[in-house]
């Protein structure tokens, strides 16, 4: 199709085409230093890869649907292509709380983490020191020798501390001493310190309780290297290796620090035999279709009625109408939930007290009526944009259609039934399906108005009557109270791509039918 | 060519409803004298059973349409600051709420404000630059890929950002490791985030509006020796800069609102958005906060409501463009 050349770039052009590639090459140098200095090896020749792909691009002659390209490519490939494929790989592992790191660290975690009081231990005198943002311990041992040290950082001698009239060592050159409101501010990050008494983790820490006394911790596992096993110093119990990503003993009790290994399928095999999320997660399904669907049928009901309500030129009103009916499309839709949950709070909410004269009707405890709950707020969020759609593709369908039948003899019902609504289906049709693809994702209105709520009651996880399955995903891996699951979360994720996916496949099909028929 | 006959068919639903307004006012003032009194002959059922029971219907939806946000509007002005307090609908009005809601130091709703419209406006901005820029090599340039590239982008905008959520949270606590300018709790971050779902859905609809913008018009530049930039930027995006409003408008509002990816991304009270700030108001006590949450909704819902309003004419054109288009 492109039948003349396009004519030279001008000198404007190439100096601004230079100088946006050198701010973003010295940007790709700096990154891929980081990336070196970091010995993240992997990602560094993926860099630079790209950055030498991007200079190819930019510098050669020709190749000008790739200059445009490029960019937008670029983030679409790292954040929506590789996080997908990321997703994938991470379903199969059983990344999550006391799973994110290797054996290495998760071996040296359980000898910090596991620590208890040395019986009959000498008490230790503390001072707490600042220096920077970071909080430093000093201490005075029983014979009054002074070693100072932190979080992460061994105990070091400091025999030049200044010491107050009892011999307790409170104050070091280059370092701010806290007073005692001080320490009383600072509280949470003082109690949170300790101390490695050396480079071995196994030798043991230093912590404070109060920031003047200060025990000696060991832990009270200890790591055998050579056997790959814990030791629990008071009982005896020897925890191994259970090939599952933690250490556990002969009855399977598990340490809570693991480490991330690979699961297989074992994530979605839980989500479908476990029984604490086999049920909930079949009800959740079900909903989430459920929601999906009925919110399209509704919200389409509603808005095609309107369209055809005030689809008369002559009505007296009809902008005003229009203006006020479109105003919840224009309302944030993360607040709409939330205003929402307030007017339907049953205990204090408008509906039940003002409404209802001090009803106490569940409308977001009860299962059942939560979910007719988030249906009507929904269909409130919804309509307005159904009611657009169907004013616009109402009036672009020819007018002669109409008139012909008429002639006809068919009634306005008729004529609406035969004529109008299956041509308009023809137009509206992909929206449908894109407005199904939305709603089985739409999140923010569950999870604002009832977030997720009310809990099922045959299950000690946080899943209830309105969860659908993105709520779910966003519960699992970041949600309070139950520790993050990522594993299982990116296997949930991955089972709704494939139902999008195969929903989306079907119904484009079927619409391209309803297409032909019509044509 | 899709784009194209999609225009033709909704201008030409304006044009017939035009004729038949000017075919009234053609009309002699005398004739409209007649219509007056027959209207007022005809009896009320015969009305109601025309026009009566639209405007029922308008009244009734519009009730459930606006009394939200009227009962929000009327919380944020009753400094009673409870959801109990807020029942009775403008009992009160004074400006407790407002002022409560920017002098609290753990919930800084300036800054979020400010946060919401920086991402916003650089997400919403870029996003319409790169959009263009995909859409015009879609339209102007035939390339081996091209047909694959239009599907793949069409495919790959039914799978919502928000399904790897797990995975970009994991992809950015690694980037913070290396550069934590880019990382968890940056914008940037965010930013370039949401920038993966920059193509997708924005090029396909701009893809049609291009199109739309006959090729004699580049043809002619072209003798004239016009470089592909001086056409892309000064014959293209100026012909198509309505849609390049609605699609950067959309943009805007959809990012105004989300939750979840910036949820993740950003933890620091400092950084975050609207949404995640608003939501950490009543996320815990529901009722306490009510008054203060009620204030901030309405300053943050009036930016995007004015915007939405002024340019709705624009929108609903795209949206319906969009319908038809298919």
């Amino acid at each position: 199709m492109r039948k003349g050349r396009f004519g030279q770039d001008s000198t404007k052009g190439i100096v601004a085409k230079i100088v946006l590639l050198g701010l973003v090459d010295a940007l790709a140098v700096y990154v891929l230093m980081m990336l070196f200095l970091s010995q993240s090896w992997g990602a560094l020749g993926v860099s630079s890869a790209v950055v030498l792909a991007i200079n190819w691009i930019y510098l050669r002659k020709g190749g000008l649907p790739a200059k445009y390209l490029a960019p937008g490519v670029l983030f679409l490939l790292v954040f929506q292509v590789f996080v997908v494929l990321f997703s994938g790989y991470i379903a199969f592992t059983n990344y999550g709380d006391g799973h994110n790191s290797t054996k290495d660290d998760a071996i040296a975690a359980i000898q910090l983490t596991a620590q208890k009081r040395v019986p009959d231990s000498p008490a230790y005198k503390a001072a707490v020191l600042t220096k920077g943002n970071d909080f430093y311990l000093l201490f005075t041992d029983p014979d009054g020798k002074a070693t100072i040290g932190s979080t992460g950082t061994p105990l070091k001698e400091v025999p030049d501390a200044g010491t107050d009239s009892a011999g307790k060592a409170n104050s070091v050159d280059g370092y701010q001493t806290l007073t005692f409101q001080e320490i009383v501010a600072n509280q949470q990050e003082i109690l949170a310190i300790t101390v490695p008494v050396s480079d071995n983790p196994a030798d043991g820490t230093l912590r404070t309780a109060d920031g003047s006394n200060a025990y000696e911790f060991k832990p009270a596992l200890t790591y055998d290297a050579a056997a790959d096993t814990f030791t629990d110093t008071d009982t005896g119990a020897v925890y191994r290796d259970n090939g599952k990503g933690a250490f556990a003993d002969g009855n399977g009790e598990t340490l809570t620090t693991g480490w991330k290994i690979d699961v297989g399928m074992e994530n979605f095999a839980r989500a479908f035999t476990d029984p604490s999320l086999r049920g909930p997660l079949l009800g959740v399904i079900l909903w989430t279709f459920t929601f999906a669907v009925t919110s399209v049928a509704l919200t389409f009901a509603l808005g095609l009625f309107l369209a055809v309500t005030f689809n008369r030129e002559d009505l007296r009103g009809k902008k005003v109408y229009r203006i006020l009916m479109i105003l919840p499309y224009a309302f944030p839709a993360f607040l709409s939930g939330l205003v929402w949950s307030g007017i339907l709070n049953p205990q204090f909410g408008w509906l039940n007290q003002t409404l209802l004269g001090g009803a106490t009707i569940g409308w977001l405890t009860d299962p059942l009526l939560a979910k007719v709950s988030v249906l009507v707020v929904n269909l409130w969020l919804g309509f307005p944009y159904m009611f657009l759609v169907c004013t616009g593709a109402l009036q672009s369908l020819p007018t002669e259609l109409d008139e012909a039948a008429r002639m006809d003899g068919a009634g306005p019902w008729r004529v609406f039934r035969s004529i109008k609504l299956p041509l308009l289906l023809v137009s509206i049709a992909p929206l449908l399906i894109s407005s199904f693809a939305f709603n089985f994702n739409n999140f923010n209105v569950i999870y604002m108005l009832t977030g997720g709520g009310p809990r099922f009651a045959d299950t000690d996880r946080d899943i209830g009557a309105t969860d659908i399955l993105i709520t779910l995903v966003y519960k699992v891996a970041f949600g309070q109270g139950t520790g993050r699951d990522y594993g299982l979360a990116s296997a949930l994720a991955i089972i709704i791509f494939i139902i999008v996916a195969t929903v989306s496949a079907i119904s484009f099909k079927q619409t391209k039918a309803l297409e032909d028929v019509n044509s | 060519m899709n784009g194209s006959t999609a225009r033709t068919r909704t201008t030409a639903a304006p044009a017939a409803g035009s004729t038949v307004t000017a075919g009234g006012t053609a009309e002699g003032a005398t004739d409209v004298d007649q219509l007056r009194l027959l209207h007022r002959r005809r009896t009320f059922g015969a009305w109601f059973k025309d026009k009566g029971w639209r405007h029922l219907v308008g009244i009734a939806v519009t009730i459930f349409a606006v009394f939200p946000l009227l009962y929000v509007l009327s919380a944020a002005f009753n400094s009673t600051g409870t959801l109990v307090g807020s029942n009775a609908l403008f009992s009160k009005l004074d400006l407790g709420n407002f002022t409560a809601l920017f002098n609290d130091p753990s919930r800084p709703f300036g800054r979020w404000f400010v946060n919401t419209m920086v991402v916003g406006v650089v997400t919403s901005a870029a996003t319409v630059f790169l959009g263009a820029m995909a859409a015009y090599a879609f339209s102007r340039m035939r390339f081996k890929g091209r047909r694959i590239g239009l599907l793949s982008l069409l495919l790959l905008q039914m799978f919502p950002q928000l399904l790897a959520v797990v995975a970009i949270f994991l992809l950015l606590s690694g980037i913070s490791e290396v550069i934590p300018a880019l990382g968890l709790g940056s914008q940037l971050g965010l930013i370039m985030v949401y920038l993966g779902g920059a193509l997708g859905v924005n090029t396909y609809l701009m893809y049609g509006f291009f199109n739309t913008v006959p090729q004699s018009l580049d043809e002619a530049a072209k003798i004239d020796g016009a470089s592909h930039v001086q056409i892309f930027f000064g014959i293209i995006l100026r012909l198509v800069t309505p849609i390049l409003a609605v699609v950067g408008l959309l943009a805007f509002i959809g990012i105004s609102s989300e939750f979840v990816i910036a949820s993740v991304v950003l933890t620091d009270p400092d950084s975050q958005t609207l949404a995640v700030g608003l939501y950490s108001f009543v996320a815990q006590q529901r009722s306490e906060n009510w008054g203060v949450f009620a204030a901030g909704a309405v300053l943050a819902a009036v930016p995007v409501m004015a915007l939405f309003l002024f340019l709705q004419r624009y929108i609903v054109s795209g949206l319906t463009q969009g319908s038809v288009k298919g």
